[in-house]
């Protein structure tokens, strides 16, 4: 479990994140939702200390993550897992070298270990012969699968997912959003998804954070979600000819 | 300006509090420091070799020609070719030529993985990106510039003789004997310093600016100019320091 507590964070005079507070829960996809600009982006930072909050907490399981030095940290972002938006894949290194290299870093495992565990996380995201292949020769939807691969190699406790969603077509979106969301029930991971793609608030959304201009605007699930009375929630989710259809 | 110089100063000074940081796998760094060696350091050898030995040419036809009186003897030009060579065109001159080189390599890999968020896989994945990066390179600079420049020493030393032997300034004899006149192995220490502390500068400086890029293409291509720019002052500079404490 993941907790926020009264997080805070400017850059220089403009507030992004205004005293925001919500728990992630373990085994759940716990998405972050809002508008471009809303702050969902810089509150994902916060939470794996790429961005150094101004006030509150950020607790991974009564662990005070946010008052660690950089060593500290270093310790539990071993447990973590992470998904950025460009995929973020190592490009001098092949698919393989890219999901071997945490294991290489942290682990005395052998070649011949690392490579069966390569192996075993591409089987996991469907994917094939495409271990000597570089990032620049495989598809969007090919290296959003290696980065989950390269999340998942380390058994993490906790999975970040930063719009996992973007550039890829609708099925390919989904088979990615059922991917994330079949590996946070079978290892029973804390998985955060940053995104404002409605298919996947309804397909995945077991909680969820709405964030608007900086604050926690609404919380609940994909069901709940539908039936908000929130006026700016409704905006935002029924935004599109199809979802108004939908209500 | 005073205030971003300052600015920059500090930020370095805490980037490099975090390079020198005892690294998670030495394994894993020594095999990187391998590579580094490869990519910044044997692969310059080509092109000081090649400038080395015309400047070490240049150098000894336009001393030739400066002597017009019988009273300076002929072996003073590879005497002042030498001079020249290991004082400061060596370890000074080929270290702008490779912070130009090997700066903007530098600057433009790390900044291209920041852009492309790749620093911040990095760091989640539990490692420090400032010693995974910028130390290996450091290393392999400050293990392999020295012996670049003592080989540039050698090759504009033997281009001078060349020139000089084709051109008829010079004889082969009278050459070397200069070559070998009023030597100082405390000149090659001091030569060698220099290198050892422009090889650090070079690194940690373009290591600087591409570590702190922030945008995209064009940023990173900024980034890499003034890692190239930046490196270059601080040779110029510390040479001036360097040559005052040691030699003065």
């Amino acid at each position: 479990m993941i907790e926020a507590l009264n997080i805070s964070k400017s850059f220089g005079d403009h507030k992004v994140l205004n005293d925001v507070s919500f728990r992630f829960e373990t085994g759940k996809c716990n998405l972050i939702i809002g508008q471009s600009g809303s702050g969902k982006t810089v509150l994902m930072k916060c939470l794996v200390g790429l961005f150094e909050i101004d006030s509150g907490n950020v607790m991974y399981d009564d662990r005070m993550f946010s008052r660690m030095s950089f060593d500290e940290m270093k310790v539990i972002r071993q447990e973590i897992g992470m998904l950025f938006q460009g995929g973020a894949l190592f490009d001098s290194m092949t698919v393989e070298e890219n999901i071997i290299f945490p294991l290489s870093m942290f682990t005395n495992q052998t070649t011949e270990e690392k490579r069966d565990r390569a192996n075993f996380c591409l089987s996991r995201v469907n994917l094939v012969n495409v271990n000597k292949l570089f990032p620049s020769e495989i598809s969007g939807g090919m290296k959003k699968r290696v980065a989950i691969a390269r999340a998942i190699a380390m058994n993490p406790k906790y999975l970040f997912c930063d719009e996992p969603n973007s550039g890829l077509d609708p099925l390919t979106a989904i088979v990615i959003d059922n991917l994330i969301n079949e590996i946070t029930q079978e290892y029973n991971i804390t998985t955060v998804i940053n995104t404002h793609d409605m298919n996947s608030v309804i397909e995945i959304g077991d909680n969820i954070a709405y964030i608007h201009k900086g604050r926690l605007w609404w919380s609940g699930d994909k069901d709940s979600i539908l039936r908000s009375d929130n006026p700016e929630l409704n905006e935002f989710v029924f935004a599109t000819e199809l979802t108004r259809k939908l209500k | 300006m005073i205030r971003g110089f300052l600015f920059h100063i500090g930020r370095y000074t805490l980037l490099m509090k975090q390079v020198f940081k005892r690294p998670e796998k030495q394994s894993i760094y020594i095999k990187k420091i391998l590579v580094e060696i490869d990519n910044l350091g044997l692969d310059s050898v080509g092109i000081v070799a090649f400038i080395s030995t015309f400047m070490g040419a240049v150098l000894c036809i336009q001393m030739a020609f400066n002597i017009d009186t019988p009273l300076i003897p002929l072996y003073t030009i590879g005497f002042v070719t030498r001079q020249s060579v290991v004082l400061e065109f060596s370890p000074t001159i080929i270290s702008l030529i490779l912070a130009g080189k090997v700066g903007s390599r530098v600057a433009s890999e790390i900044g291209t993985m920041r852009v492309t968020e790749q620093i911040d896989a990095i760091e989640i994945i539990g490692i420090n990106p400032a010693t995974y990066l910028i130390f290996p390179k450091v290393v392999a600079c400050v293990l392999i510039n020295p012996i670049l420049i003592i080989m540039s020493m050698i090759m504009a030393v033997l281009g001078g003789w060349l020139a000089g032997i084709f051109t008829g300034l010079v004889s082969s004899s009278v050459y070397i004997y200069g070559i070998k006149s009023f030597f100082e192995s405390y000149d090659i220490f001091y030569a060698l310093v220099k290198t050892v502390v422009n090889a650090f500068l070079i690194v940690s400086i373009a290591g600087y600016h591409g570590y702190y890029t922030r945008g995209g293409a064009l940023e990173v291509g900024a980034s890499s100019t003034k890692g190239v720019v930046h490196s270059s002052i601080a040779i110029i500079v510390f040479n001036l320091i360097l040559t005052q404490l040691l030699l003065a």
